[in-house]
């Protein structure tokens, strides 16, 4: 034993009160959250018209029926892999970005950033920029005190609320659920995915903030795989900013750090960008907004703290030129990324585009595998599921082909056709008979083709099939 | 080298931990980490408080709340029965041969069939309903007691030559080798394999239709089109229940042969019986 213990294993959060910054980066991540909120909040209200049967809502996750609709795509239950292929889009995209651009995804667009930083717009307002926000926080208990936080707490709850209730949104239609909750007509399960949706935004956006980057989030943990030393990222330029000194301690020998703490006090995690990479970083860019205004105050060139990569530092503390951020972003990395992104996207739309309006499955009932009918006739049967995706009733022609002596009849109607109400799947049983002393029933098995028609749009489709008949019985 | 502690700048404190010069370095958790950690665990007894949990002699403590997967099942069972029972009293009081096939009674009839039919009836008709040697194929359009849904009713309610229902549908074949002559019976089998199609002796089948008109006419009819009246098959069609070769026929003919169904109606609820008719007629021989 050594040193004895003096630290406690746990530590209670630090308290943050990021500073008000203005610059470029904090004009773009206004932009961004404006857009991103927008995007949230509006998108379930978006209205099209897709027929008197289909919901007219323009993105819609219809749970209950199994239907995802994404303006004009829908997506059946069988159809999952389409969004399987967005779930791997947007994996390698981020994987693209992280490569590129480090974690941009954290600092502009992961709703946690996105909502921490609403908050703290709410909270600047309510008590004040960083310093009234720390002597608030330093102050004994008094009736301001209460003001100022419980305005402070609902406006973040009136905020989260509206985030819980905007959710549910995506799985009904939006106006119908938004009288049925305010008339509490809705159902339970509405309100508990609100109730849910409300504490953790409210929570993880008003107390956690930091602690679920750090500490909650695989993301940071994962991304440096991703990273590499062209990965543009925020960075100090420390060759130039060191040795830092400031006030009377200036003399013509030091760097350009004036150690004003400002990129310290406007960074949302707390930490000082100056000692290096650190998990803590969400490359939000305040820091440059913050150290850019310094430097123009003191009369000294911006981008002291800046998007940096590593493999620049050799070359400008040579005192030569950084290479532009083109020939770091195009690298092989990054195009590998790009082609295989690209790659499933155009695989996706062309699987898209391929897919037939008319969707068939044929099940050939094997149990039997035949019955002879009174005739000496062989009869068939298939299971044929018949979807009509369209917004109104369809009807569709049932054919077979493959042997002349095939003929085709359907369960429960004299008819060849069958009516496909809209946005539903049919079950159809077919017959298909052959006479008993057809090569059809002779032979062990015969190659048949289903021909479906859709009587309105005149587009067939087909699928095979086996006709089994006697054989060597 | 070997005396290299951790790095000073850091100022990461260590645990006291020291081993042969390896420390262990202290970078603290979260403190809401620990409370989470202690919440879980709160969490986890009063869990084993309110639901099944610790294993005692005979079973586990069953917990406040009183919840068992059991009871679970039984309240699912019971919520779908209330849900279906508006359909299910329509299936159970409804005209069978008036059902539409767009009603909700017809689709819960045949799906629900499909189930007691499963359940009950694939042990002898087989679980495609194809039956087998001596257990009618259901699939077929050729039926010994009638394939319309009043008669598929009837056969499934009552029966077939069971001595538990008065009802039940009734007739036996005499078994012919006590009561032709050897020489008859082999001309009788050549008769029917004549007029069902198939290869036969043809002096021999000529000797045979008086015998037929005698003896088999009666039930099978005069030219062996069967009586469904009586469950006698049409000896005409290519369906055989025992089979229709020349050895199986004459089997038939001299020990005769039918089979027993049980009366379903003093098992089955009525809506259930009505189910399994719907299902068996649509299977592709209703009439």
């Amino acid at each position: 034993m050594s040193d004895a213990v003096t630290e406690s294993l746990y530590t209670a959060r630090e308290p943050i009160f990021p500073k008000t910054v203005s610059g470029r980066f904090r004009t773009l991540k206004w932009r961004l959250m404006a857009v991103t909120l927008a995007i949230y909040y509006a998108t379930p209200w978006l209205r099209l018209d897709r027929g008197p049967n289909l919901p007219d809502q323009a993105v819609l996750v219809d749970l209950a029926h199994r239907r995802f609709y994404f303006f004009w795509i829908e997506i059946w239950p069988h159809e999952f892999y389409f969004v399987a292929g967005l779930l791997i889009m947007a994996g390698l995209g981020l994987f693209l970005f992280t490569s590129a651009l480090g974690r941009v995804w954290c600092g502009y667009a992961c709703p946690q950033t996105v909502w921490t930083d609403l908050f703290l717009l709410v909270e600047r307002r309510v008590e004040g920029d960083r310093n009234a926000q720390l002597r608030l926080w330093n102050a004994p208990w008094s009736i301001r005190k209460l003001r100022l936080r419980m305005a402070k707490w609902s406006l973040w709850a009136l905020i989260a609320l509206a985030t819980g209730g905007a959710w549910v949104f995506y799985f009904a239609d939006a106006p119908t659920l938004a009288r049925d909750l305010v008339a509490f007509d809705a159902a339970p399960a509405a309100y508990i995915t609100i109730a849910i949706l409300t504490a953790t935004t409210f929570v993880l956006g008003g107390f956690m903030r930091e602690q679920v980057c750090i500490y909650m989030c695989p993301w940071p943990r994962i991304q440096a795989a991703m990273m590499d030393d062209d990965t543009l990222t925020v960075a100090y330029r420390g060759w130039r900013g060191e040795p830092r000194a400031k006030g009377k301690a200036r003399t013509d020998d030091v760097g350009d750090c004036i150690d004003c703490n400002a990129c310290v006090n406007v960074c949302p995690t707390g930490i000082d960008i100056r000692d290096g990479q650190q998990m803590a970083c969400i490359t939000c860019a305040l820091c440059i907004d913050a150290c850019d205004d310094i430097m123009g105050k003191i009369g000294k060139p911006r981008g002291l703290i800046d998007y940096l990569a590593l493999s620049d530092e050799p070359l400008e503390r040579e005192g030569m030129q950084p290479r532009p951020y083109w020939q770091h972003v195009l690298r092989l990395r990054t195009v590998i990324y790009t082609a295989l992104w690209a790659g499933f996207g155009l695989l996706l739309l062309f699987a898209l585009f391929i897919r037939a309006e008319i969707d068939v499955s044929v099940a050939p009932i094997r149990n039997p595998q035949f019955v002879t009918l009174s005739d000496g006739s062989i009869r068939n049967a298939y299971d044929i599921r018949l979807r009509n995706k369209h917004g109104e009733d369809r009807p569709f022609r049932l054919q077979v082909a493959g042997d002349l002596a095939l003929r085709i009849a359907l369960e429960g109607t004299d008819y060849e056709q069958v009516m496909v109400a809209a946005n539903e799947t049919q079950l159809q049983r077919v017959y298909v008979i052959a006479p008993g002393g057809a090569e059809p029933a002779r032979r062990d098995r015969t190659d048949i083709r289903f021909w479906i028609e859709d009587l309105v749009s005149g587009e067939r489709v087909h699928v095979d099939s086996i006709f089994n008949g006697r054989g060597l019985q | 080298m070997s005396n290299k502690k951790a790095p000073k700048e850091n100022d990461v404190g260590t645990t006291g931990h020291d081993w042969d010069g390896i420390q262990e370095l202290n970078n603290p958790l979260p403190r809401w980490w620990l409370w989470t950690f202690y919440l879980t665990i709160f969490w986890g007894v009063l869990y084993t408080v309110f639901f099944p949990a610790w294993p005692m002699i005979s079973g586990a403590t069953p917990g406040l709340l009183g919840y068992s997967t059991r009871g679970e099942v039984a309240a699912d069972i019971a919520a779908v029965d209330e849900r279906n029972a508006d359909v299910s009293a329509a299936l159970a009081s409804a005209d069978l041969a008036a059902l539409s096939r767009d009603d909700p009674a017809y689709h819960y009839g045949v799906s629900g069939g499909a189930a007691v039919f499963r359940a009950n009836c694939s042990q002898c008709h087989g679980s495609g309903a194809a039956g087998a040697l001596g257990y009618p194929n259901l699939l077929d359009d050729d039926w010994l007691w009638g394939g319309t849904l009043e008669a598929i009713e009837y056969t499934v309610r009552h029966g077939i030559r069971n001595e538990t229902d008065f009802d039940s549908r009734w007739s036996e074949m005499p078994a012919f080798a006590d009561i032709l002559e050897p020489e008859e019976s082999a001309a009788v089998v050549e008769h029917v394999l004549a007029i069902s199609g198939q290869g036969h002796d043809a002096v021999l089948a000529a000797n045979g239709a008086p015998v037929f008109a005698d003896q088999c006419a009666s039930c099978h009819g005069d030219a062996g089109l069967g009586m469904q009246d009586l469950g006698a098959p049409n000896l005409t069609d290519a369906i055989w229940l025992y089979g229709g070769s020349r050895e199986d026929i004459a089997y038939t003919v001299a020990n005769a042969r039918f089979g027993v169904m049980p009366p379903w109606g003093q098992r089955l609820e009525e809506d259930e019986i009505k189910a399994v008719t719907l299902y068996v007629h649509q299977l592709g021989g209703g009439e």
